[in-house]
């Protein structure tokens, strides 16, 4: 075994990895950029080496600095996570010719399987089933038109240098062949300037299912089951699951043993994933299913496998790359329950899943396994951690175990309904809105399930007056001070007949809300709120709502949903006050030497307007709020301190009534 | 401890009958205490409302913490004094809790005549400084007022009790180590001008508050200058140019925010030196106080029925149970706090002021606060009585409840009438809090007795000059002095002339004296030195 490995990678994939080695006695070193010189997978590593500025280009796929790091620091291999280098095999190259070992396949493997018709072709050859089509570079229309016949409709004629499903034309009947080919090619030469297209057996019913390979250096490869990855969108990978629901042994069978195959085919050593299309518009047969590509890493669903066969792939990997045998012999190898991933991301799914970023000010997943399952959170941010827009916006995975599909399902919503998350837009509720999914819940899922329902899947559920009200009452500051004994803490509220009513102002998007916040006499907080909403909450202060906060932000959680409203900072707009009445002053004698804006320009905060040389200093007189110029002096006059340098187009004490 | 038990049964017709005349009482009181909440006219508060101010009790509730106590005082001053309604004199005061700590907060309410000082106004203002003066209580200010009410400027100007005590108040505070804080959201003109000035630290509102000594026509007139109200002494002006005021304020809420840091910077801390317990209910609901009060003032009723649902657990340690029982003492814990009871149960006599004075002795060597449910009719006359030292015995009684310097709050529960009113830590024997049931009677006799007495003195001076007085004419001549003593001994009347610190439900006796003596307890209880008993 190594004594000391550097990890290529950075977030969740970096942490797991540095958990496992700490358990093998492996030193780490962990790699970083600038956003991540605070993460938590420097924090973890043993050592860790900055490579780099931000952007994955200076930093995370600078194959060069990498083997540096790992030279400088005497580590002996590097683990490249997914991602970034990890498929590259020119970076595998650079790492064997240093003198280091690359954990994970050979850069030959890398290659082959790179290439996707040249992988294609090759598990042709060795036997292992490849979705039928034409992929040549004739395009003579009764050429074409042949091949579909012999693929056997209904047929799918894609673009070659297609993509988002343009220039793609599903043929149900030969008929209809030649006038879909015209327009295809249309399309497609419109959308990519290349009509050329391909021809493939169209599949009713997709699944994506995969088999999780395992080869080593002696010759030897196993495989560990398969997963599911069907609900996804746009190829995105939502919730992985392993086994595929509706598995028939049959079929396992078959999809295992080509797998093995196909990993053999290439002498493959190290973690491996075989992708297939899987035709389930008549369940899953043994001759439904396709080849359609291999992953030379280690996945990002791995631990739904790890999950069920009680294995741990990174392990495996560092052994295997040391020189070891595979740990476990094909027969040693048993499925046991079923397991769930789910991929949180800050992300905004009502918006298209819009990626987004933001401070995590509030970061709380479940404290314990929901009962008769078991819990893994695999994440590589902490609460305070932003989520910046150099990298995947992934926050967390959420894998649950239990005994049958049906009690893992449960376990996961359980754990989504406990997981809060606030400071950025997440994805949490669409993923609790998925695990409800009756389709999904029944196994019937097919890589278009999400695209179907992805309106339901997403709709935002407007937040309730009792939502509302608890961010109201949160807003107001209502239990926040420590209580205590004292009368003037335990008798909350108490006046002699009626009670100090607080009015609230908060804002749920764009939306303003208003509400009063008063005290009942047993002691229960009450929030009323203004039109349009008008209902009347009451609240106990012991039974604390589930609630993050921070200055200037509320977010309540209801379920996975979380609620997330703005409150005005009074105190935040101090700045604003001490640039007081709407001009600027010169802070002592001098002479304007230059001047940038001109009266009626509108200007932004920190903006810098002109330049006082005084004192031999330059002075920099900079916008101290937004606004627009009234009176600027004008260059090379000289002023006195006090003097009105600039003076702003009063606001219609729009401040003011704002307060109401 | 000894638990009290309860003589009293809720299905009886005289507990009903009691309780339903008392529940009519409360809720005329608090139907007036919503009137003056309001404040000014509704046109005052509209014009208030569209210079985009918030209202005073808007203000309050910002400033305070929310879910903080509010123990108001004076909510009625003024009440029916001046021809038409100055609620609460113009000015809201009272305790709450601000950045966990307990201040005294005085609110100008501009839209109650400008929020001008009538003489009754400066009486509150000066209460309210001697509260905080008494328990430590940092001050907050939150000024809007024209200043002195000028049509009644000969009341409010120039006495010891008048305007200027207030900067002197402040100044003296300050000395002491008691944080004065002026946050300014309207007008603050001439004399007025000196609370923020003479506070530590003080707040400005751009575009609503103003400092000035004279106002623009003043200057004009003065010296032909012409300038703007906000030129003259607004927020920029003092917070940039003068040093007058500290914080630059861009509207209400920024300015109450502000007001929050400065008090969350204060560095203060509550030290209480008293032996602390866990505060538990009484035993008996506090709705049944209602029902216990007989409708008739001349009727007794036993007080320990009343501490029974006052104190923690309904625990009451008496002390000399058995010798003068007319006057009931002992010791109890009132959420949490030790306190000494002193409650009448009948007319004071010798035995009865002794005892008083003996506990209150016990309470000032132990440093333990003293609670009096004054209901009195005074001290037993008679020859028998007189030549037994009756006054002498009053006066050790008297003597003691003087010079206590623990913490005293008074509650009068009934009547409070001569000098039983004296003995019983009145309004002069500065108890710093003194509350009133709304059942309660305040004179210097019973509205009876004094009608008897001044028809006596009548009926003799008739009869001397050999006239007659016929049973008939001497009611009539009784009447208008019942009907004034009626009217004069009602608690609004004592109110409204802030003879006491306000009116409140009986069945919240327990809340007010826990948030009462709590905040006492900010200032260090003092060393009592009494003066000569007369033996």
């Amino acid at each position: 075994m190594f004594t000391k490995i550097l990890i290529a990678n950075r977030g969740e994939i970096a942490c797991r990895v540095i958990r496992t080695a700490r358990k093998l006695g492996v030193h780490t070193v962990a790699v970083y950029s600038d956003a991540d010189a605070r993460s938590l997978h420097v924090e973890m590593a043993d050592e860790a080496v900055h490579i780099g500025p931000s952007p994955v280009g200076e930093s995370y796929l600078r194959g060069d600095r990498i083997v540096a790091a790992a030279l400088a620091t005497g580590a002996q291999a590097i683990h490249p996570g997914y991602g970034f280098l990890s498929e590259n095999p020119d970076f595998v190259d650079q790492v064997v010719t240093a003198g280091l070992i690359f954990i994970g396949p050979s850069a030959a493997s890398i290659r082959a399987m790179g290439l996707k018709d040249a992988a294609k072709r090759l598990m042709e050859k060795a036997g292992v089933p490849v979705v039928p089509g034409y992929h040549g570079e004739a395009q003579e229309i009764v050429l074409l038109a042949s091949k579909a016949r012999e693929i056997g409709y209904p047929v799918l004629i894609k673009a070659r240098a297609g993509g988002g499903g343009k220039g793609m034309r599903r043929v149900e009947h030969p008929d209809d062949f030649s006038e879909a080919l015209s327009s295809a090619r249309r399309e497609a030469k419109a959308a990519f300037g290349d009509d050329r297209v391909l021809v493939e057996k169209y599949v009713d019913k997709p699944r994506h299912i995969e088999v999780q390979v395992f080869g080593d250096n002696f010759g030897d490869a196993v495989h560990l089951y398969e997963r599911d990855c069907s609900a996804q969108r746009r190829h995105q990978k939502v919730i992985e699951e392993a086994p595929a629901p509706g598995m028939t042994p049959a079929l396992r069978k078959a999809m295992t043993e080509a797998a093995v195959k196909a990993a053999k085919a290439i002498n493959y050593s190290g973690a491996g994933t075989i992708e297939f299309i899987v035709d389930a518009s008549q369940g899953l047969k043994a001759d439904r299913f396709w080849f359609m590509e291999m992953n030379t890493r280690l996945q990002v669903e791995h631990p739904v496998t790890e999950m069920v066969t009680g294995t741990d792939l990174v392990e495996w990997q560092l052994r295997v790359a040391s020189g070891e045998k595979l740990p476990k012999t094909q027969s040693e190898i048993a499925l046991s329950g079923h397991a769930f991933e789910a991929r949180l991301y800050a992300e905004d799914a009502a918006k298209g899943f819009l990626p987004a970023t933001g401070t995590l000010h509030h970061l709380k997943f479940p404290g314990v396994a929901p009962e008769g399952a078991a819990m893994r959170i695999e994440t590589g941010v902490r609460a305070g951690d932003a989520i910046s827009p150099y990298y995947d916006p992934m926050i967390a995975k959420l894998v649950v175990h239990a005994g049958d599909r049906q009690a893992a399902l449960e376990a996961l919503r359980t754990a989504l309904a406990q997981t809060e998350i606030a400071g950025s837009t997440v994805n949490t509720a669409f993923l609790a809105a998925l695990a409800a999914d009756p389709d999904f819940a029944a196994g019937d899922v097919d890589t278009g399930l999400i695209g179907r329902h992805q309106e339901a899947l997403t709709a935002v559920a407007p937040p309730t007056g009792e939502i509302i009200s608890a961010a109201v009452l949160a807003a107001s500051g209502a239990g926040a001070l420590p209580s205590s004994d004292d009368p003037w803490s335990s008798l909350a509220g108490y006046a002699h007949f009626h009670g100090v009513v607080r009015r609230m102002r908060l804002k749920f998007g764009d939306e303003q809300i208003q509400g009063k916040v008063s005290m009942r006499p047993d002691g229960r907080f009450q929030v009323a709120l203004d039109a349009p909403y008008d209902s009347t909450n009451s609240h106990d202060l012991r039974a604390v709502p589930r609630l993050a906060r921070w200055p200037g932000h509320i977010t309540v959680f209801e379920g996975a949903a979380g609620y997330a409203f703005t409150v005005p900072d009074p105190l935040a707009r101090s700045d604003e006050a001490a640039a007081a009445s709407g001009s600027l002053r010169a802070p002592m004698p001098g002479l304007v030497k230059l001047v940038r804006v001109a009266k009626g320009d509108a200007v932004i905060k920190g903006q810098i307007l002109l330049i006082l040389e005084a004192m031999k200093m330059e002075h920099t007189i900079a916008a101290p709020h937004d606004g627009v110029i009234a009176e600027i002096a004008g260059e090379g006059a000289q002023v006195t301190d006090g003097t009105v340098l600039v003076r702003f187009v009063e606001e219609q004490s729009a401040s003011n009534s704002a307060t109401r | 401890m000894a638990v009290l038990q309860t003589q009293i049964s809720p299905s009886s017709e005289t507990f009903r009958a009691n309780a339903e005349r008392m529940r009519a009482l409360v809720a005329d009181i608090a139907e007036k205490a919503a009137a003056v909440e309001r404040g000014g006219s509704d046109e005052a508060r509209e014009r208030h409302i569209g210079r985009g101010k918030l209202l005073p009790r808007e203000r309050l509730a910002q400033l305070l913490d929310t879910g903080s106590p509010f123990l108001e005082i004076g909510q009625f001053a003024a009440w029916s004094m001046y021809g038409e309604e100055i609620s609460s004199a113009g000015l809201i005061a009272g305790i709450g809790r601000v950045e966990g700590t307990e201040v005294m907060v005085v609110v100008n309410d501009a839209t109650v005549k400008g929020g001008t000082y009538y003489p009754l106004t400066v009486k509150k203002h000066l209460r309210a400084q001697e509260i905080a003066l008494q328990n430590n209580l940092p001050c907050v200010y939150l000024v809007d007022s024209g200043g002195a009410n000028l049509p009644n400027q000969d009341e409010v100007f120039p006495d010891r009790e008048h305007f200027g005590r207030i900067f002197y108040n402040q100044a003296n505070m300050s000395a002491a180590g008691i944080p004065q804080i002026a946050c300014v959201m309207g007008s603050c003109t001439a004399g007025g001008a000196y609370v923020p000035a003479m506070s530590d630290e003080t707040i400005m509102v751009h575009n609503q508050a103003t400092i000035f000594l004279g106002g623009p026509p003043l200057v004009k007139a003065a010296t032909g200058e012409d300038v703007s109200a906000e030129e003259l002494g607004g927020a920029d002006v003092h917070t940039r140019l003068s040093g007058v005021a500290d914080h630059y304020a861009l509207d209400d809420e920024h300015a109450l925010a502000i007001c929050r840091r400065i008090i969350k910077n204060l560095n203060r801390n509550k030290a209480v030196s008293l032996n602390l317990q866990k505060a538990h209910p009484p035993l008996h609901p506090a709705d049944e106080l209602y029902g216990i009060v007989p409708t008739d003032l001349r009727q007794p009723y036993d007080a320990r029925e009343v501490i029974a649902r006052v104190v923690d657990g309904s625990e009451f340690d008496e002390f000399k149970q058995n010798y003068g029982t007319t006057l009931i003492t002992g010791f109890a814990h009132l959420h949490g706090m030790p306190v000494g009871i002193i409650a009448n149960n009948g007319v004071l006599f010798s035995e009865s002021a002794l005892k008083g004075a003996h506990f209150i002795e016990l309470c000032c060597q132990r440093k333990i606060p003293l609670v009096f449910l004054q209901n009195i009719t005074g001290f037993m006359v008679g020859r028998k009585y007189e030549a037994g030292g009756i006054a002498k015995d009053g006066a050790k009684l008297v003597m003691a409840v003087a010079t206590a310097r623990v913490p005293k709050v008074t509650v009068i529960i009934g009547g409070s009438f001569g000098a039983g009113n004296y003995g019983m830590c009145g309004r002069a024997y500065s108890p710093r809090f003194l509350w009133m049931w709304p059942n309660a009677r305040i004179s210097v006799m019973g509205g009876e007795q004094a009608a008897t007495v001044l028809a006596m003195v009548k009926r003799e001076g008739i009869e001397r000059k050999g006239g007659e007085w016929s049973a008939e004419e001497e009611a009539k001549f009784k009447k208008p002095i019942l009907m004034k003593y009626e009217h004069e001994g009602h608690p609004l009347y004592s109110s409204a002339r802030l003879w006491d610190d306000g009116i409140i439900d009986p069945a919240r006796t327990r809340e007010v004296l826990a948030l009462s003596l709590s905040a006492a307890l900010n200032a260090e209880i003092e060393e009592t030195r009494f003066g000569v008993f007369r033996m």
